[in-house]
């Protein structure tokens, strides 16, 4: 069965016009050889032959003056990268890595580095005070900061859209 | 109408403003969009309506049309996804390569094919009524390799996948339409050969 996989592969290939030049000169001489190979290749033959002849559909009489009336009042839309302005994708990624790398240095800014000398390193969690991460004077004027870019991002990005609807308009 | 133009060129002229020019697009891939969509919805009304969906939605997005392929290619990427979303929205099953299921139902459907086709005797309705048979993917690949004169990097584009894959598939749908052949049409084949 793989075998007749493989027969049948290859001479797809070939009929196809997709085999090497090399592969070709083999199949051509195992069809001219063997009868198994030749039965397999006018099997095939046909087969592409019925595919080949086989019609197309036809839709009704009207196909085109129905799109054409639907499309009459419509407008095409603008090419998607003029409406997608990097600036503001750039501006989006510098927002979060900003964002993160802010929550780094905050976060090594709160470890202490001197050690007591006991290896013994042991956390409970229940001790942390959490509050204190985040009631803190810095973190709180950097999320202000964080939170007024992204609003001015976003109206940007909103007036940007609206100014194009208008054009468009 | 300026028939003569190639699609680049008409697809400029419709950007232009000339709407007109979009008609000659429609009808030089009309014939082929409807075929490929009766292929998924096995149904001429259906076929129909969503051929005529992919044409507005080709003409809304004609403006991210860059050209770095073919428009034929461009325009069956639109096919296969709206006749994928249609199917999705009817519920219907879209059956995998290997669900022998969809045979199952095809096969149920062939003794008035069958009983047709005597009449007819003819081997383009044969071979369009063995495609139908198939299930949606193989006799999509099919129509877009033979029909719609794709390359396999061109339906690769389409399907969204490898061009290996579409060999591999293609192979598999041909064994299965020539099973089906063999199988319902046998009788008819060795008349029209």
């Amino acid at each position: 069965m793989s075998e007749q996989l493989t027969i049948e592969e290859r001479l797809w290939e070939y009929i196809d016009g997709m085999s090497t030049p090399e592969e070709r000169t083999v199949i051509d001489r195992l069809i001219e050889a063997d009868a198994a190979w030749r039965a397999k290749y006018s099997e095939l033959l046909e087969v592409q032959q019925l595919m080949l002849s086989s019609e197309l559909e036809e839709p009704s009489m009207r196909f085109t003056k129905n799109v054409m009336e639907e499309i009459a009042l419509m407008h095409i839309a603008p090419a998607t990268k003029t409406y997608i302005n990097k600036k503001i994708i750039w501006g989006i990624t510098i927002f979060f890595i900003t964002m993160i790398i802010g929550f780094l240095v905050y976060g090594i800014g709160q470890v202490k580095w001197t050690s007591s000398g006991d290896a013994k390193f042991t956390i409970d969690v229940s001790n942390i005070d959490f509050s204190v991460m985040f009631n803190n004077t810095y973190l709180n004027a950097f999320m202000m900061m964080n939170m007024i870019l992204g609003l001015f991002l976003l109206d940007r990005y909103l007036a940007k859209k609206r100014k194009k609807m208008h054009e468009e308009a | 109408m300026s028939t003569g133009l190639n699609d680049n060129e008409l697809i400029s002229r419709v950007l232009g403003g000339d709407q007109q020019a979009y008609a000659i697009l429609i009808d030089r891939y009309k014939s082929y969009v409807f075929t490929l969509a009766l292929r998924f919805t096995k149904n001429r009304e259906d076929a129909e309506e969503v051929s005529q969906d992919i044409f507005i939605k080709a003409y809304r997005a004609l403006a991210d049309f860059r050209g770095a392929s073919k428009f034929s290619t461009w325009l069956y990427t639109i096919v296969n996804t709206t006749c994928i979303t249609f199917l999705r929205k009817k519920r219907l099953e879209v059956h995998s390569l290997d669900n022998e299921k969809v045979f199952e139902v095809a096969d149920s459907q062939d003794s008035g094919l069958r009983a047709n086709l005597v009449e007819q005797k003819s081997r383009i309705a044969m071979v369009n009524q063995a495609i139908a048979l198939l299930s949606t993917d193989d006799a999509e690949i099919i129509t877009l390799f033979y029909k719609a004169e794709q390359t396999l990097e061109e339906i690769a584009k389409v399907l969204g996948i490898e061009s290996n894959a579409v060999k591999v598939r293609l192979h598999r749908a041909r064994t299965r339409l020539k099973d089906k052949m063999q199988k319902h049409f046998a009788a008819e084949v060795n008349d029209l050969t």
